[in-house]
């Protein structure tokens, strides 16, 4: 995003707005890891949700911005987490265990169905948060709302 | 804020929490939620392959410094300055790298398998209540507590155990449970004796065939049932060389008046089949050759207890080091010592008696209440144990047992379930005896010589063993050591009277007079589970003896002379099969003009071009083993069929002697047919019988004996975890060949001493020193036990700690 024409190929991106809601995704994603994994070391494992709730409730976006940065904060600390212990481990434990679901015995779509099934709980966990913050009013243009608001005063 | 969208979505992730947080599955109950969590599940124990083991650690009331150090195969070597604190060390390495195993094998002891497998085990854990599995353990403790020293060395395993199974957090907990979705429960020293009673159900609990017998004795002759059960084999070669001669009995035992009529000549059935039966191929072999018959002039000693094979093993290899010596061997988790192995003056190895230690009596309760039972003439009371087992999923089932004078009632009407007979059968097990079996590890541990190794094992009650002896002063000797009834001829085959004492055991045989011997002229020693002694013996000694892996260990050790260590080596993976070779003339000699089916005749064509051996690459060997599963079915079962539930089958050796000396027997006949059949009519009917088992594994590809038998060695809850096993090993060997790999059985521990200036040691266990199946420790020995390899032992000295296979160290020191 940061040519040196200040251009992005990317045409969508070239809007400012939505470099800006991009940006804050990508936050909201990092936040969203680091605190799942900061809870989660005194807290059971549900504390994801509570990790992804929470930083939802800070970040002004639209509902499937706030579910895709609880979704991928999520899958990302799980599954990078699962990936850099399996790497340590040669897949000893993963392919064992992959055996016991129907994985196959394949390390791999273990990495990912942790990442998903951790991800679909921080998804709805940050859903959740952001229906509960997000103004009231059907059709609002929420993404210009406090702007709306601004220019109005 | 939307109220009605949020708290949809609310409710939707917490029912989503919900569901990941409880179990998913009957089988691995994991909740997959938690199970899944890098930071909280089964990742946790995913040890990277470079994991660093040192540590250390404070361990409450340790009286001085523990050094473990730990060598390139994960075998710790622990060095403490007084006994307490090794056993203490002991105790928590054995927690360390094998807790769930410990915890498991002593719940399924105590009968408490219904907590985590839920009704389906229901029936197992009466069958260890109504055995009196936990009763037996806790007489046991009684006694070992007794005595100061023992009670000193349990208390101090127990505090190393739970000092490390109390600083575990959940993430740390094994991954089984996990799995199983439980929590593992602390460490006590009633918990060491209940392993001890799972080693005594192991080893005794099948060696007896009561019941059957019983139902046997009604459908033949007493002339017959001598001819096919408990014989003493022509065959045979005993522990005890031929010829040795033995004292006249101190015990004489009287055969009660009552017998021809209430015993011998009864008809009496009965409608109990043992439940639960140990597998009959527990055994083992151990040998020592003296100096005489070695190259160094030392003695060589060698073991293989044959055993379940699990993941992880039923054994853990380690050096046990204090002031008064160091001991290397292997031991079982859950009990301190090492229980096969050596230290700087002598080696000892251990196989199954095999004896029968273990008898049934018919009681008649006063009423249904079972308080009350006729003895001597008068209703006495019984002790009533309740037993409550907890179930998981369904309400608790409580059982009550009956104890009387001869043991729990084990049988009856309530147990096993739809039995419509209503004899009551109370047993009478040596298990039972208050026993301190620990004590003889504690003094054979630090033993020097004959002498103390005899007085070491004089404390050995149950399960009896053969222990196989060499010092490095170069004495060779075996006892079977264990406490065994002195019986009067047949006592104890069938189910006896429980109405008044007259068929209770009268006394025992004497220590002194148990097989055994020192220093024979010949130069060496064997056992391998067969009758210990010929029938000179002066007691009357049933049991489940196997035969012919003695026979082919004799032989071989005959003829050796100048042995090395890789003489003994090979022996231990021998793949000759001498019944095999003994009655494959007389197969083919016997269908030579049997109008066989074409298939037959091809198979026949196998077995004739088969060398004998029972390698993983054989096909005469699967041949020659499916051919003579089916004459057996094909010789026996017409007879034993006469009968619900059907009579046992005679030992194998009993049909190998009978085809090699008898061509006429009337057995061959088949009695349901009008026909008279014979011995060439049976061995046509078995072959051609066997032949759609053949062309199954002909048309699958797995004629070849690995492939047929398929060995493989399952993690301990089996077919909950078929990943965690390992499958298909190609080895051969069978039950009766020395090399004993049947499927998932076979030698759980080979080792050789050569009993030198400096021991010089070797070993291998087919699993792996660490429990966890997420370690590269937890199946590493596998493929070198496959291929017959083994390692040579790294005997550590205090001094030795810069060896370049010492990687690591744990040190241990008091908790404030």
């Amino acid at each position: 995003m940061n040519e040196s024409n200040g251009r992005s190929p990317y045409p969508l991106l070239n809007n400012r707005r939505t470099r800006i809601d991009l940006m804050k995704t990508l936050i909201a994603i990092i936040f969203t890891a680091i605190l799942s994994l900061v809870l989660g070391r005194f807290l059971p494992w549900w504390s994801i949700a509570i990790a992804a709730f929470a930083i939802s409730l800070f970040f002004q976006q639209s509902g499937i911005s706030a579910f895709l940065a609880g979704f991928l904060g999520i899958f990302g600390a799980w599954g990078f987490y699962a990936f850099w212990i399996d790497r340590a481990n040669e897949s000893i434990l993963s392919q064992r265990v992959a055996g016991l679901l129907p994985l196959d015995g394949n390390a791999i779509l273990l990495i990912l169905l942790t990442g998903v099934i951790g991800g679909i709980v921080g998804g709805m966990a940050a859903l959740s948060a952001n229906l509960l913050v997000r103004p009231k009013g059907k059709g609002r243009d929420y993404e210009n709302y406090y702007r709306r608001k601004f220019e109005i005063r | 804020m939307r109220i009605v969208p949020f708290l949809i979505s609310t409710l939707i992730t917490l029912g989503l929490i919900f569901v990941l947080d409880n179990p998913i599955g009957e089988k691995v109950p994991m909740a997959l939620g938690s199970f899944l969590s890098p930071q909280h599940g089964f990742w946790q124990n995913a040890e990277p392959v470079n994991h660093d083991f040192n540590d250390t650690l404070a361990i409450p009331q340790l009286k001085g410094k523990v050094e473990i150090y730990l060598d390139d195969r994960l075998v710790p070597h622990i060095f403490a300055e007084n006994d307490e604190d090794l056993y203490a060390a002991q105790g928590y390495i054995h927690a360390k790298f094998r807790y769930f195993q410990m915890d498991l094998q002593t719940r399924a002891a105590a009968g408490r398998v219904s907590e985590i497998a839920g009704p389906a085990a229901v029936e197992f854990d009466r069958s260890q209540r109504r055995l009196g599995m936990v009763y037996a353990a806790e007489r046991a403790l009684e006694e070992m507590e007794k005595d100061p020293l023992t009670k000193r060395v349990y208390d101090a395993y127990t505090r190393g155990v739970n000092a490390y199974v109390t600083s575990l957090k959940p993430e740390e907990w094994p991954v089984e449970y996990k799995l199983l979705n439980i929590a593992p429960e602390p460490w006590s020293n009633l918990r060491t004796a209940l392993l001890l009673k799972m080693m005594a159900k192991m080893l005794t609990g099948g060696t007896e065939r009561d019941l059957g017998y019983t139902n046997a004795r009604a459908i033949f002759t007493p002339e017959e049932f001598s001819r096919l059960y408990q014989i003493v084999p022509d065959s045979l070669r005993p522990i005890v060389p031929k010829g040795t001669p033995f004292a006249p009995p101190a015990v004489k035992p009287v055969i009660p008046a009552s017998a021809d009529t209430l015993y011998f000549n009864s008809r009496k059935t009965v409608a109990f089949q043992e439940t639960d039966r140990p597998n009959p191929n527990n055994g083992s072999n151990n040998w020592v050759v003296a100096g005489s018959k070695t190259k160094s002039g030392a003695p060589i000693l060698s073991n293989d207890p044959h055993l379940e094979l699990s993941l992880p093993s039923i054994w853990y290899e380690l050096q046990l080091t204090d002031p008064t010596g160091s001991t290397y061997g292997v031991s079982l988790p859950g009990s301190p010592y090492v229980i096969i192995g050596f230290n700087d003056h002598i080696a000892w190895g251990i196989t199954n008696a095999q004896r029968d230690v273990k008898d049934y009596y018919e009681i008649r309760f006063k009423d249904h209440k079972k308080d009350a039972y006729w003895y001597k003439g008068e209703w006495t009371p019984t002790q009533l144990r309740i037993e409550e087992i907890k179930v998981k999923g369904a309400a608790p089932v409580v059982d009550t047992v009956a104890y009387t004078v001869f043991g729990p009632v084990m049988y009856e009407s309530s147990f096993p379930n739809g039995t419509t007979q209503h004899e009551n059968l109370a047993v009478r097990w040596t298990a039972h005896d208050p026993s301190n079996e620990g004590l003889t590890f504690y003094k054979l541990n630090r033993a020097k010589n004959y002498r103390e190794y005899v007085e070491a094992i004089s404390h050995f009650t149950c399960p009896g063993q053969n222990f196989v002896f060499a010092s490095k002063t170069g004495d060779i000797a075996i006892w079977q050591q264990g406490r065994f009834p002195a019986r009067w001829p047949k006592q104890g085959l069938f189910v006896m009277p429980g109405t008044d004492d007259s068929y209770r055991w009268q006394g025992f045989i004497p220590q002194n007079e148990n097989p055994h011997i020192l220093n024979p002229s010949r130069g060496f020693l064997q056992s391998a589970n067969q009758r210990p002694v010929d029938d000179t013996y002066p007691y009357f000694i049933p049991g489940f003896y196997i035969t012919p892996r003695g026979i082919s260990i004799e032989q071989k050790l005959e003829k050796m002379s100048q042995i090395g260590v890789e003489d003994m080596q090979k022996l231990l993976s021998d793949y000759d099969n001498v019944t095999g070779r003994a009655l494959q003339p007389l197969f083919l000699k016997f269908t030579e003009q049997a109008s066989l089916s074409e298939d037959a005749k091809r198979f026949r064509e196998l077995l004739k071009n088969w060398d004998g051996q029972s390698g993983p690459d054989s096909r005469g060997q699967t041949v020659y083993q499916v051919w003579m599963d089916s004459l057996k079915t094909t010789v026996w079962n017409d007879e034993l069929a006469r009968i619900t539930p059907q009579a046992p089958a005679p030992d194998e050796q009993v049909l190998t002697e009978l085809l090699l000396k008898d061509t006429a027997s009337v057995f061959y006949d088949d009695v349901t047919t009008p026909k008279r059949e014979g011995i060439r009519d049976v061995l046509a009917i078995a072959l051609e019988k066997a032949v759609p088992t053949l062309l199954e594994a002909e048309k699958n590809g797995r004629l070849e004996w690995a492939k047929y038998k398929n060995p493989s060695i399952f993690h301990l809850l089996k077919n909950s975890v078929p990943s965690f096993a390992r499958r298909g090993l190609p080895v051969g060997g069978y039950g009766n060949i020395i090399n004993a790999v049947t499927v998932s059985h076979g030698p759980s521990w080979r080792m050789i001493v050569h009993l030198t200036e400096e021991t010089e040691a070797y070993g291998v266990y087919p699993a792996g020193q660490s429990g966890n199946p997420g370690s590269p420790y937890y199946d590493n020995f596998i493929d070198s036990w496959v291929r017959g390899e083994m390692y040579k032992l790294l005997v550590m000295k205090p001094g030795d700690v810069t060896h370049e296979r010492i990687k690591w160290k744990i040190t241990l020191s008091p908790a404030e």
